[in-house]
């Protein structure tokens, strides 16, 4: 038997803990990996950083797999009842996750003038896939761009000049024709590279946007791929493969296209900022990285994963999420998250930090991003969002492996999302 | 123990096995079939009953006939293949040769591996101008090609993975029948003299047909179930000429969140299988001789 006092200790102890619990929120935390490199323990390093300073709050941080797999766990979750209190997927998932009632847009929460003035100070090129309707719905958080690659050491095989990356659409014809070798009935060595398999419409729209085309409105409900400087712009890709011969034949895997490019199969590729950490690792040759050639103008889609809140959670839940948010996309985080990753940082003021400052300094490509966002657009989104993109990637895999004119494609392509966006244009 | 106990003592006896059956098996078939009726649920919108309407959309979805048409090639090109294959394979090594243990564990290992892994080999396999296949027909002087991201050839692409795939797993059905069988016989069709071309036709064949109908009915729901490879090599494309039908029901439930739809194909998915079993025990059936 315990003694009276003993007995008075314990129940203080129980009563303590008891508090304790009461005053520490338990928060979930999806996040997947689409890049290479140990993703995971920036990630573990950034919530035991968090942790330490903020006791009142516990993160679990849930590695989820790919981007896709990501969204099917959160979704089931988010249907069975018990979704994750926060998410980073994909910013294009937006209208899935508005229209399943799963999120809460983030202008609730984000009560004081400081607050309002951290949703403004991302880049604007970014908050054009996280906002819709007048709320922002994500944070953005491992966002990219598309980039031109190229190998310095083909470009002087070639007699070009190595520092000098094709400038606009005529240029970069010109020099993917110089830049393609062909021995007696085959291709060595092509000139250019756009892949075209898992996301073709993304790489389209570094095609679409320089040739000063949006593919969709910005509420999701209408898209324009049949619009002429569209065709035009899939006309261009076919004719570099098809007439012109210096692009692969057919549909190009994107996977291993950062490998045909080390193994010098080909002289450009036109892939994500996200290889760029990739790229400097195993490219055995100097070579450099430049905004996508311009037609009328220059121009990129912005792609990558925003932060989400889900909704079936409590507000003490939302409120400690949104605390971890605000806190891992601090200008000192972010510059940090993009050294290590590849991806853009996502305000102007972490490009001002000194370890990004230094970091620009002696690996000046990994800028070029950071400027092109000026001339960024959203990356294609609409309500039902993967049936219209899988309608455009149809559309674009049959153009460019010639079982459709690209003008045909792409009526095609309009008139299936037209039918699949109808209930939403009221 | 009166009957009454005795009729209690079996179905408890029953009951474990009978549960897990109706919760994994039973259960979900109905309960597919119940929502195929109604619309899917978004957001805050209740399903509502909308009867055939799922069935209907069906018939007007040109990407599911196109999978459905896919995945007929895809079991026409692997079932007869990789059977004629696994009982060659199982005669070759059920032989007196050199080395004969070493060569059927290298037929069983692609059984072995896991199919992911398989494919992401095969991806590399495939690679256009660096690829191992590109190497050989490149030394050969043959025009480079590329394998998976052209429609002519994608899908054969794939039919080649599912039969290296399957060939070895059915070989070890074959070969274990083929021990079963008498050495008698063989003397007694030696003493007749009879060839071996028609000692096969004659006895060694109708003797396997009851591991034939077994292997035939695993190689055709393995045609229509398998879709690993199709996610980590096509995804379904160029322009969904490798659209099997499963992929297409889980592009339709997990990536556009078209349950109902979902549940509608993955009805006719498994009416078309159970006939087609149905169909094979019914046709085969006659023509087997169990020892």
């Amino acid at each position: 038997m315990l003694n009276p006092i003993k007995k008075a200790l314990v129940a203080i102890a129980l009563i303590a803990a008891g508090i304790a619990q009461a005053q520490t929120t338990e928060i979930s935390f999806y996040y997947p990996v689409a890049v290479g490199g140990p993703i995971t323990k920036f990630i573990d390093g950034f919530v035991a950083d968090f942790q330490k300073e903020n006791p009142g709050i516990k993160v679990n941080s849930i590695y989820s797999g790919t981007y896709q797999e990501s969204l099917v766990k959160a979704l089931t979750a988010h249907k069975s009842g018990t979704p994750p209190v926060t998410s980073v997927l994909l910013s294009t998932d937006m209208y899935t996750l508005i229209d399943d009632d799963a999120i809460v847009p983030f202008d609730g929460l984000a009560s004081s003038a400081e607050d309002q003035a951290w949703l403004n100070s991302f880049y604007p090129a970014f908050m054009a896939n996280s906002r819709t309707g007048g709320k922002t719905w994500g944070i953005p958080f491992q966002r990219s761009t598309i980039v031109l690659y190229w190998n310095k050491e083909l470009f002087k095989e070639a007699g070009l000049d190595p520092n000098r990356p094709p400038a606009n659409w005529k240029e970069m014809a010109e020099y993917a024709q110089k830049l393609t070798k062909r021995d007696a009935n085959n291709t060595t060595q092509w000139g250019v590279q756009i892949p075209s398999t898992g996301f073709p419409y993304w790489l389209f729209q570094g095609l679409t946007t320089p040739n000063g085309v949006e593919l969709m409105n910005a509420a999701g409900t209408e898209t324009y791929f049949d619009n002429p400087a569209v065709i035009e712009a899939l006309k261009y890709w076919v004719d570099l493969s098809r007439a012109q011969k210096v692009h692969p034949p057919g549909v190009v895997e994107w996977g291993t296209t950062p490998k045909d490019f080390f193994e010098k199969k080909v002289a450009m590729i036109v892939t994500t900022t996200g290889n760029l950490s990739n790229i400097k690792a195993n490219a055995k040759f100097d070579f450099g990285v430049a905004m996508l050639p311009a037609s009328k103008r220059r121009g990129s889609p912005t792609g990558g994963g925003n932060f989400y809140l889900f909704k079936k959670s409590t507000p003490q839940q939302q409120q400690a999420a949104f605390k971890f948010i605000k806190w891992i996309t601090s200008p000192e985080r972010a510059a940090q998250w993009g050294i290590d990753t590849g991806y853009v940082a996502v305000r102007p003021d972490a490009w001002n930090t000194p370890v990004m400052k230094k970091y620009i300094e002696g690996f000046p490509p990994a800028a070029v991003a950071r400027d092109q966002l000026q001339y960024a657009v959203a990356e294609l989104s609409t309500h039902e969002n993967q049936r219209v993109t899988k309608a455009l990637n149809d559309g674009l895999q049959a153009a460019l492996t010639g079982a459709k004119t690209p003008e045909q494609a792409m009526k095609d392509a309009q008139a299936e999302a037209a039918r699949i966006l109808r209930p939403y244009k009221r | 123990m009166n009957r009454f106990s005795v009729h209690i003592h079996g179905w408890l006896l029953l009951l474990p096995a009978a549960v897990l059956l109706v919760l994994f098996t039973h259960y979900p078939v109905v309960a597919t079939l119940y929502h195929s009726f109604f619309s899917t649920p978004r957001g805050s919108v209740p399903p509502v009953w909308v009867g055939l309407e799922n069935y209907r959309q069906m018939i007007d979805d040109p990407v599911f006939w196109q999978a459905l048409t896919n995945n007929l090639w895809f079991a026409v090109g692997t079932i007869p293949l990789s059977i004629a294959l696994a009982l060659l394979m199982a005669i070759w090594v059920n032989g007196k040769i050199q080395g004969r243990s070493f060569l059927r564990l290298a037929y069983f290992t692609p059984t072995v591996l896991p199919m992911i892994a398989v494919a992401n080999i095969w991806l590399f396999f495939y690679t256009p101008q660096y690829g191992l296949l590109e190497q050989i027909t490149g030394f050969l002087g043959w025009p480079s090609h590329n394998w998976l991201g052209s429609r002519d050839t994608a899908l054969a692409c794939l039919i080649a993975v599912a039969v290296w795939k399957e060939a070895g797993f059915f070989m070890i059905f074959y070969l274990a029948a083929l021990q079963q069988i008498p050495p008698n016989l063989n003397e007694a069709g030696a003493i007749e003299g009879a060839g071996r071309w028609y000692f096969f036709r004659r006895i060694t064949f109708p003797l396997l047909m009851p591991t034939t109908l077994f292997v035939l009915v695993n190689a055709v729901i393995n045609a229509f179930r398998l879709i690993d490879h199709v996610v980590v090599m096509t995804r379904g494309g160029p322009d969904n000429t490798t659209s099997l039908l499963l992929y297409y029901v889980y592009e339709v439930g997990f990536k556009y969140w078209d349950s109902a739809y979902a549940a509608a194909l993955t009805m006719v998915l498994l009416l078309g299988l159970a006939l087609l079993a149905i169909a094979q025990f019914a046709f085969f059936e006659r023509r087997t001789h169990y020892q």
